[in-house]
């Protein structure tokens, strides 16, 4: 890019990248035009003021609002403080908050232990140009087009206690969507069904991007397929790797839909994420406690979210 | 254009558009409006805006609840005769039932149709209370044919009206008169009785009681009409308003009373919708089904006759079995309607003779609340129903509108299913409702 004659030539015009670039050969950004600053200030403002708006205001809001008792009805200011309370009620009191944590953990690990790898393996058959892999390709994907919500009524179909498919396949008279101790399990089927073509998709485009020279050399070395694929291929899509593995963590994490469209995310299908419009969002309008909630979850997501930018920005700096 | 919502509005489509100037318009507000509904997720009135050429306006509009088929025919047929009484059109905006219900708060404090369906009870009061509902006082001193009850029911804390009753349904146990002749099924006056009936119908291989509680909100009515008959109506209200403890002795026999009567009720029933369990009852599947009058809905027309009902038995003779669940449904005007005379002018109709007329010839699953209306079209099922009602002593709300909506929804919800999951560790719940219950009532 640097050696672009066009830039080399009008230094005046040049993009902000390419003087970042020849910051380093002593020319400091003083040389932008009037314009190159407009530019750049709105470049920086306009994101920084969604970023705001959208993400670091409502997250501080909603971190305030947690430490209230306010009900959604009525004046801001007359909202009362109520310090941690809270959150204690959260732990101490509210009996669907531990199965929703245990749900939510059991949702990542099942994605994490079953799908996710599932659908690497199928990312690593399909790139092996068996015989109608883009058939193959297309069948696995097109789950993913659809949204959770909707997969949960095709698989109401599939489920359902006295019209179903799998009932009537089985000859059985289970309660899939309802008895609490199975549901969670037929609802973690079908969102993995989704979940694994995701996955799929995205390593095999990583794997399209491996220099076939490394498999060469590790054949010629003798290396056998599961020996090539896990010492070399694997290290080599590291980044990939991290990709999906965070694609994981948010796929549970933001698990919603799903138990929304079954249930309202009771009886057997708590999650965090569906007490909080439980709380929030309905008749109920329990914004302080459902704030605290959401409080958690934030918390929640802020580690997973902090040892992926610590890992790429390590990553970056090499 | 978007499809028609409602039958109203598909026959209000159907004036040539140099009658229905104003009303075009007040469609594409409609739609508009829809837009947001999309695009914000909350309940965006999608009724007429006022009309900015400074005309009269002549639209007035509903927020209705009433989604299921029958009831929501019935909404349209009322406004069609409001139409023709007094000229002014009523854009009707039909929400699904439980979403009407659970986006309230944001409904009412966003831009809420003029006049919408509402619920007797603590719901009314706490909206009233709250500024979100306009003041219907001197509609009620137009009205006629309300006795005290329904005026007190309609009474907000600061002694003014903010709510017109239009119908009521009792709850009770229905049952299908043709099954119980074949079988010679008596009505059990005790809670023994009622066991050994139950126990009589699982040997002839039926659902002594259908049961469904996916909603979460059904089986509150076997919560209500057990305590009311255990402990009597002024602890349930107690009890209700936070005032008794849940960890009593009291409650506890209530949830020792229905962990007995579990066994006789409808398996599975977490995962089965009311509806769903009506029909049991309607394909005869099932014995009784403790629901409202509205059970009816899922009967056909020819079947109505075969529907009978009994109300729940005594079980402590000193309490006796004169209290009941019977819910008024009705109507609140928004605390600033765009038109307030054309509100107050479809409060008074929904509060007349001819409205409740109109609503006793179209549904048999409902009673109207003003006594002046010509009940000779009511069916059996509706003057056994109205008998019931006005003998009864005491008339509690149902659960979820005689107490505070956080409450029900986010504690007694999950709380009764739990113990339907497992009814063995009572005492551990009812700790645990109290517990919830001492936080959420601070005020």
């Amino acid at each position: 890019m640097s050696d672009l004659p066009l830039i080399q030539a009008d230094p005046a015009v040049s993009s902000p990248a390419a003087t970042a670039r020849k910051g380093g050969r002593g020319r400091g950004p003083r040389l932008l035009s009037r314009t190159d600053r407009v530019v750049i200030a709105l470049m920086v403002l306009v994101p920084l003021l969604l970023v705001v708006g959208l993400v670091w205001f409502p997250a501080v809001a909603t971190v305030a609002l947690s430490g209230t008792n306010w009900d959604g009805i009525g004046p801001i200011s007359e909202i009362e403080w109520v310090g941690g309370r809270n959150y204690s009620d959260v732990i101490n009191i509210y009996p669907p908050f531990v199965p929703a944590v245990q749900n939510n953990l059991l949702w990542l690990a099942a994605l994490f232990v079953v799908a996710t790898p599932f659908g690497m393996f199928l990312a690593v058959l399909l790139d092996k140009e068996i015989r109608g892999s883009r058939f193959y390709q297309t069948a696995l994907y097109l789950p993913v087009v659809l949204s959770l919500a909707l997969i949960g009524f095709v698989w109401q179909l599939i489920y359902s206690r006295d019209q179903g498919l799998l009932n009537a396949a089985l000859g059985t008279s289970t309660d899939w969507y309802g008895d609490p101790d199975v549901n969670i399990w037929a609802v973690l089927v079908a969102a993995g069904w989704r979940h694994v073509g995701y996955i799929m998709l995205l390593y095999l485009a990583g794997l399209k991007g491996v220099d076939p020279s490394l498999r060469e050399a590790a054949a010629v070395d003798g290396a056998s397929e599961a020996t090539t694929f896990f010492k070399v291929v694997f290290p080599v899509l590291r980044p990939i790797n991290i990709i999906v593995l965070v694609v994981t963590v948010i796929e549970s994490l933001r698990a919603f839909d799903l138990v929304w469209v079954v249930n309202k995310g009771r009886n057997g299908l708590e999650l965090i994420s569906a007490l909080v419009t439980q709380n929030v969002v309905g008749e109920a309008s329990r914004i302080g406690f459902g704030s605290a909630l959401a409080t958690l979850m934030l918390v929640v997501s802020l580690v997973f979210i902090t040892v992926y930018l610590a890992t790429v920005m390590r990553e970056n700096r090499k | 254009m978007s499809r028609p919502r409602t039958q109203a509005e598909y026959l209000a489509r159907l004036v040539p558009p140099s009658v229905a100037g104003l009303r075009r318009r007040s469609l594409l507000a409609g739609a508009a409006g829809t837009g947001a509904l999309l695009g914000t997720g909350l309940l965006a009135g999608c009724g007429s805006d006022s009309e900015s050429d400074g005309a009269e306006s002549k639209t007035v509009s509903l927020g209705s609840n009433q989604s299921d088929p029958k009831p929501k025919d019935v909404i349209a047929k009322v406004m069609a005769g409001f139409q023709t009484a007094s000229g002014v059109e009523v854009a009707i905006n039909t929400v699904d039932h439980n979403t009407f219900q659970e986006n309230i708060n944001n409904y009412l404090q966003g831009k809420p149709d003029d006049v919408y369906t509402w619920f007797a009870g603590y719901r009314m009061r706490f909206f009233a209370a709250k500024g979100l509902a306009g003041d219907v006082s001197d509609v009620w001193g137009k009205l006629s044919g309300y006795s005290d009850a329904f005026k007190k029911a309609s009474t907000g804390d600061d002694g003014k009206q903010y709510f017109v009753p239009a119908s009521y349904y009792p709850w009770a146990m229905f049952y299908r008169k043709s099954v119980w002749q074949q079988r010679g099924y008596q009505v059990p006056k005790t809670l023994d009785e009622l066991n050994a009936l139950g126990a009589q119908m699982k040997k002839d291989g039926l659902n002594p009681i259908a049961f469904g509680d996916k909603d979460g909100w059904p089986a509150m009515g076997t919560f209500d009409i057990l305590n009311l008959r255990i402990n009597g109506y002024q602890f349930h209200v107690d009890l209700m308003a936070g005032k008794e403890a849940w960890t009593s002795d009291k409650v506890k026999k209530v949830f020792d009373t229905w962990a007995g009567l579990l066994p006789l009720h409808q398996a599975d029933s977490l995962g089965r919708t009311w509806q769903e369990a009506a029909q049991s009852l309607q394909q005869k599947k099932s014995g009784m089904y403790l629901l409202g009058l509205f059970v009816g809905q899922q009967f056909s027309n020819d079947e109505q006759d075969d529907l009978d009902f009994f109300t729940f038995p005594e079980i402590d003779p000193a309490i006796g079995a004169k209290a009941l669940d019977a819910p008024i449904d009705g109507y609140m005007m928004a605390r600033k309607p765009k038109s307030e005379a054309n509100a107050k002018k479809l409060m008074e109709y929904l509060g007349s003779k001819d409205a409740a007329n109109v609503t006793v010839k179209n549904d048999p699953s409902t009673l109207v609340a003003n006594s002046g209306a010509d009940v000779s079209g009511y069916t059996a099922l509706q003057k056994k129903a109205a008998e019931l009602v006005g003998s009864a002593t005491e008339i509690a709300q149902f659960l979820d509108r005689d107490t505070r909506p956080d409450f029900a929804s986010t504690v007694m919800i999950p709380a009764i299913q739990q113990f339907i999951k497992d009814p063995k560790d009572i005492s551990g719940l009812l700790t645990s409702i109290e517990n919830q219950k001492k936080s959420i009532f601070t005020d």
